[in-house]
């Protein structure tokens, strides 16, 4: 990739705020994800004139008002019309121009589905379609504002590459290999500042999982948010002498099958971490990739058929199963299976 | 680039041949939407040998005036259009619907040389129109965009959602037009969901709108020209037709919206379009009808 930074991802030891931990040791540095989407896109606009971005009367939220200020000519706000964003993004990109089509990934998918299956999938238009606000994270607001189906509704749409990115360094990377690739992208964000994964820059390549730790007894697979869950989950089963693989799984479509499969191969056991409905995301499209090529012991940690509450993000995240707690309690109860 | 201007009476020819194509298409396949075909026949007609700057030989080329077809169910009318403007060979029209061809039961633009827009999912293709327009301002060219509409098509909201952002961007390379021909698939517009006033809703929305007679060559050409020369605002034709227009036992006739004609009907449609004036090209290429 020609963007792809050098330096080689170097997890280390966090103690994740959002769970609600006790104590005074913030040693994390807490990074928006949004953020690094509108700096990026602002460092893309000066690169390729032919990136143009859309909003839908979010751009403050999206970060994309940093594009707007310095290039007014190349952002279109649409107002409170998804729709027809996603179509106008559409004719922009029969036109040679690459559209950033913004805003939260609720009304990015659910909001605009037939467009983007009539509009854009369909026809393999090179419309990036980047969400904030991904999952239950988005806190507050509730239900209304949740995107727990955003992933599944992207996947289920052929031609369509779908990113879930963990962290600022790795959403620099994925906006940019999103840029380059030609064709339909899903990316999703989060909207509250998360832990840091990657410090000095991470080799993110579409399709390719990062591994981020070799365990031999089980494998945790995750991404967004959950990925620093998960390497907390890998420290704490680290202690009482579990060893765990953990894969950054930032492509759910194409997944890496090959990952997978040596996950399960290695490891024989995997463990899916995800901040989305269980049906149709992550945990969905590992277990169909275990089933047909090497099965193996699975346990999902997702959210289980239901809307979420209003509250703050690490409340939500601790009262619909997603802590790293969580993630190694299914660790330990899937390898009563092995 | 179409290189010279066709008479009148050689535009109206054109329309014709749209309409045997489309019944010989319709019948041959067994499927289609014939009715909403023929109502905008002379539209098309009117665009591809009279308006559009395009070039065959040059789908891709940048330049080019684009025309989308929102209501993507007329496919078989812009791939009469396209093949009688020699972006491929006439004999692939007959080939419409199935499994291994290119004309798809809705435009497909990856599969069809000159094919702008996939539409079918009714309400997209102006929201299309408005980023091709938006994408030219930027490039600076001079290309204008049209799409066609059907009436019963603008009951999707996300019509008037692309309605109020070419006004609001002052999109005045787009003309919109829109097939009013009454029905849908349900029964009358008035009937199914109430339209009027139209022409008022569109001015509501910003647009400059004009009317005319579908059918009437002269009037649809005039409409046109005097869209292209709106200046700050997009525009509109509102064009009068006739449901299954051509063929009399077609006209208003709801079960050709979406039912091809049999052997007979076609037989029988393709007698009453074709004037005395045989069409030669058809006698020639068609293996059918003509």
């Amino acid at each position: 990739m020609k963007y792809s930074i050098q330096a080689r991802a170097r997890p280390r030891k966090t103690e994740n705020p959002l769970d609600g931990s006790e104590g005074n040791t913030l040693l994390t540095e807490l990074v928006s994800t949004r953020e690094a989407y509108g700096q990026t896109l602002l460092q893309l606009g000066r690169e390729n004139k032919d990136i143009v971005v859309l909003d839908a009367d979010l751009s403050s939220s999206t970060k994309t008002r940093l594009f707007a200020a310095e290039f007014p000519q190349r952002h279109f706000e649409m107002g409170i019309a998804e729709a027809n964003m996603i179509g106008t993004a559409a004719g922009l990109a029969t036109c040679g121009k690459v559209p950033f089509a913004s805003t939260f990934a609720v009304f990015a998918t659910c909001r605009t589905f037939d467009q983007l299956r009539m509009s854009v999938a369909y026809p393999h238009l090179n419309v990036k379609v980047v969400a904030a606000h991904g999952g239950i994270s988005v806190g507050e607001d509730g239900a209304s504002h949740h995107a727990i189906e955003d992933v599944a509704l992207a996947c289920a749409l052929p031609n369509f590459t779908v990113l879930v990115v963990a962290d600022a360094v790795e959403t620099r990377e994925a906006v940019r290999a999103a840029a380059e690739h030609v064709g339909p992208v899903y990316l999703r964000l989060s909207r509250p500042a998360v832990p840091a994964v990657y410090h000095e820059g991470c080799d993110f390549v579409i399709g390719k999982a990062i591994r981020l730790r070799d365990g031999k007894d089980a494998t945790i697979i995750a991404n967004g948010l959950m990925l620093s869950r998960a390497l907390e989950a890998a420290d704490l089963l680290s202690e009482e002498g579990i060893s765990t693989r953990v894969l950054d799984m930032h492509t759910v479509k194409p997944l890496d099958a090959e990952a997978v499969r040596e996950a399960a191969a290695d490891t024989g056991a995997i463990v899916t971490a995800e901040e989305h409905l269980l049906h149709g995301g992550l945990g969905s499209v590992v277990a169909q990739t275990v089933a047909e090529h090497r099965p193996v012991p699975l346990r999902f940690v997702a959210i289980r058929d239901r809307y979420a509450r209003s509250g703050k993000p690490d409340e939500l995240l601790e009262m619909y199963g997603l802590t790293s707690r969580d993630i190694a309690s299914a660790v330990r109860e899937v390898l009563k299976e092995k | 680039m179409t290189e010279k201007r066709l008479s009148l009476s050689e535009l109206q020819g054109k329309a014709r041949c749209l309409r045997c194509h489309v019944i010989g298409m319709t019948a041959t396949a067994g499927s289609g939407h014939p009715g909403g075909s023929l109502s905008s026949a002379d539209i098309l007609a009117a665009l591809y040998f009279g308006v559009l700057r395009h070039d065959p030989n040059r789908p891709q080329w940048e330049d080019r005036d684009r025309f989308v077809l929102s209501k993507g169910h007329a496919a078989p009318v812009l791939y009469a259009a396209l093949a009688e403007s020699m972006y491929f060979p006439r004999e692939l029209l007959y080939s419409l619907r199935k499994c291994d061809s290119p004309l798809q039961g809705h435009p497909d633009m990856g599969l069809l040389p000159g094919v702008e827009a996939s539409t079918g999912s009714l309400g997209q293709g102006l929201s299309i129109a408005n980023g091709m327009a938006l994408a030219g301002r930027l490039d600076g060219k001079d290309y204008r965009v049209y799409v066609l509409m059907g009436d019963g098509e603008v009951d999707e909201g996300q019509v008037w959602e692309a309605a109020m952002a070419a006004s609001h961007y002052k999109l005045d390379s787009v003309t919109a037009i829109l097939d009013r021909n009454r029905q849908q698939i349900d029964g009358w517009t008035k009937d199914v969901m109430s339209l009027e006033p139209l022409a008022d809703k569109w001015r509501a929305f910003g647009w400059h709108v004009l009317e005319t007679d579908g059918h009437d060559m002269e009037a649809i050409l005039k409409a046109i020209t005097a869209a292209q020369q709106v200046k700050g605002q997009p525009s509109i034709v509102i064009a009068h037709t006739t449901k299954g227009k051509g063929a009399s036992f077609m006209e208003n006739n709801l079960r050709f919206h979406g039912n091809a004609p049999d052997r007979a009907e076609m037989d029988r449609g393709l007698g009453e379009v074709r004037t005395e004036e045989r069409c030669k090209v058809c006698e020639v290429q068609y293996p059918g009808p003509c």
